[in-house]
């Protein structure tokens, strides 16, 4: 019996990340919650930012829906991501992540699941928000390689928010505290250059709209989708908030989740 | 003829939280496909001695083996021998029973999970609710369901940790006969339990588990062994009665009796005793009542044990 199982594989954290994904992307497809986080509010947001604010918003040369549409996809990107840190939050507190411990698998596959699981369910949601845009005047000029170079620091924008997400799910003591942080987050897009440009805000909220990740990402997104020149250092400053970020709350996200298990 | 050998072997295991220590250095050893009940109350040190085990938790000291493994060193190839149901129902809601079965079997690398999730749920008589969320199940189903995906790996050696708390009897029955029949198919299994009955009626070996130490540790038979013999049980039908008999018996270790106007009298347990008590009864004309011998229970042990201590 014994040379049976010796012989049995260890887990490998690419199969037994695919097997959490899967698992993952289930439990978020079924969620109501998240689906109407993903379809509803993109179109809410977007009726709200055009036809509420939209008449009194002064964004410069734009118009309104297309100066808005990039800050408005990180806006929706943002508000799925409290479903995700009580999702890891639950499995690391109802006993969920005990049961996989006990069996032979990649340690982090549970938390990596989570967070591919989060790159679809905001796909969704970053689909229905251009669809919404686009229905209220939202007339992008990008062209194949533009709309492939915002789908790649979307991606990036993504992981980031995810692993974030994690890092608060594992973290906090209970959901409330998990789905708190992550709302808190929520209002960095506000305070950034996707609603009004940074020049009209009072000067310490402007050093810190300019100096936050989300502006670059912001401006990078706006010029691809104008076909406008990318502003001076734009992409690469976006790249490497995403990039670093995510590295930083990958390693924060395991070391948490080592710490919590190791008792 | 040799021994097989033992399926867990602990030894000395110490366990602190900042300054309590659980545990104060348990020891007992499990023989292979039988059912070892650690019994205690909440708070002895079940779940902790578990966890360690089960590679969840790594102990101060001392030292655990499962088939031959290391619970520290060898965390890894103790897992590919064990699992573990914990005290609650560790499973998706939102999946349906079969996908959380299927996905347990993805992640042993089972070549037959469908097949082995089919033959699961029918044993579990789930199959009727087999894709149906997990939300939709009652409390008994989902601790079905929690020990139908331990077994998905068939694994050698199974952990229970209070694998009835919080059933109802109905369900409590039904557990009891999956316990047994996964002994009688060859499993090592080691159940926590607070109830006494139940482990009375599991288990080939039971350990008793007192404030992070093993108080007692045998069959069923050898525990109750430790008991005073020679108990007999009087039922009397007035107060009255029952006043004249204590003063009667005043020579006699008397407790009181499990029922109204009863009393337990310890005896020798032999027949001059015996003899004596009912002669007195008789000549004082306390003569309506019925006699039994007691048979220890395991609940008699477990408070002389206590006691002892």
């Amino acid at each position: 019996m014994s040379t049976m199982n010796l012989a049995r594989r260890e887990g490998s954290l690419l199969g037994d990340s695919m097997t959490m994904f899967g698992r993952s992307l289930k439990l978020s497809m079924r969620s109501p919650e998240a689906i109407f986080m993903a379809l509803i509010v993109p179109a809410v947001l977007m009726v709200v930012f055009v036809y509420v604010f939209g008449g009194a918003m002064d964004v410069g040369g734009y118009s309104v829906v297309n100066f808005i549409v990039p800050g408005i996809i990180l806006q929706t990107i943002g508000q799925g991501m409290p479903a995700i840190a009580v999702r890891v939050n639950s499995d690391m507190t109802k006993g969920i992540v005990d049961r996989f411990r006990t069996m032979p698998i990649a340690k982090s596959s549970i938390l990596v699941g989570h967070a591919f699981a989060t790159l679809v369910q905001s796909a969704i949601t970053v689909a229905a928000t251009i669809g919404a845009a686009l229905l209220v005047g939202f007339r992008p000029s990008a062209g194949l390689i533009e709309w492939l170079m915002i789908a790649g620091i979307l991606v990036l924008y993504i992981f980031m928010m995810a692993w974030l997400a994690v890092v608060s799910g594992v973290h906090a003591k209970e959901s409330e505290s998990a789905a708190g942080l992550m709302s808190m987050i929520g209002i960095l897009p506000f305070l950034s250059s996707g609603f009004v440009p940074t020049e009209t805000m009072p000067w310490a909220l402007r050093v810190f709209a300019e100096n936050q990740p989300m502006t670059p990402i912001i401006n990078t997104m706006r010029a691809l989708m104008l076909d406008q020149p990318l502003p001076d250092g734009a992409l690469r400053a976006a790249i490497l908030w995403c990039v670093g970020l995510t590295v930083v709350f990958y390693g924060m996200a395991l070391a948490i989740y080592q710490r919590k298990t190791r008792r | 003829m040799t021994q097989p050998s033992p399926a867990i072997v602990v030894k000395n295991l110490t366990k602190s939280y900042k300054n309590h220590q659980v545990l104060k250095g348990v020891n007992f050893t499990v023989q292979q496909g039988s059912i070892f009940a650690l019994l205690g109350s909440n708070g002895a040190g079940k779940t902790t001695t578990v966890k360690i085990l089960a590679t969840l938790m790594q102990p101060d000291g001392g030292r655990a083996e499962i088939n031959g493994c290391d619970v520290v060193q060898e965390a890894g190839a103790v897992r590919n021998e064990i699992s573990l149901t914990g005290q609650y129902a560790a499973v998706d809601e939102m999946l349906t029973g079969r996908e959380n079965l299927r996905i347990i079997g993805a992640l042993r690398h089972l070549p037959d999970k469908n097949a082995r999730a089919d033959e699961l749920l029918d044993f579990f008589r789930l199959t009727d609710a087999g894709d149906n969320l997990v939300a939709t199940y009652s409390g008994g189903m989902r601790r079905r369901l929690d020990i139908a995906m331990s077994l998905m790996g068939r694994p050698p050696v199974v952990f229970l940790d209070e694998p009835t708390t919080g059933l109802d009897p109905q369900n409590r029955l039904a557990m009891w006969e999956i316990v047994k029949s996964m002994a009688d198919s060859g499993t090592t299994v080691l159940l926590t339990t607070q109830y006494l009955d139940e482990a009375e009626y599991l288990a080939d070996h039971i350990a008793v588990l007192h404030e992070g130490v093993i108080i007692a540790d045998g069959t069923v038979d050898e525990l109750k062994q430790k008991l005073p013999q020679g108990i007999i049980q009087l039922q009397f039908k007035t107060e009255a009665d029952l006043q004249k008999a204590r003063e009667l018996l005043t020579g006699y270790p008397i407790r009181r009796g499990e029922t109204a106007f009863a009393i337990d009298v310890q005896t020798d347990g032999g027949a001059k005793q015996f003899a004596d008590i009912l002669n007195k009864l008789n000549y004082w004309n306390v003569a309506d009542f019925t006699f039994a011998p007691k048979q220890p229970t395991l609940e008699d042990a477990f408070l002389t044990l206590i006691g002892e201590k």
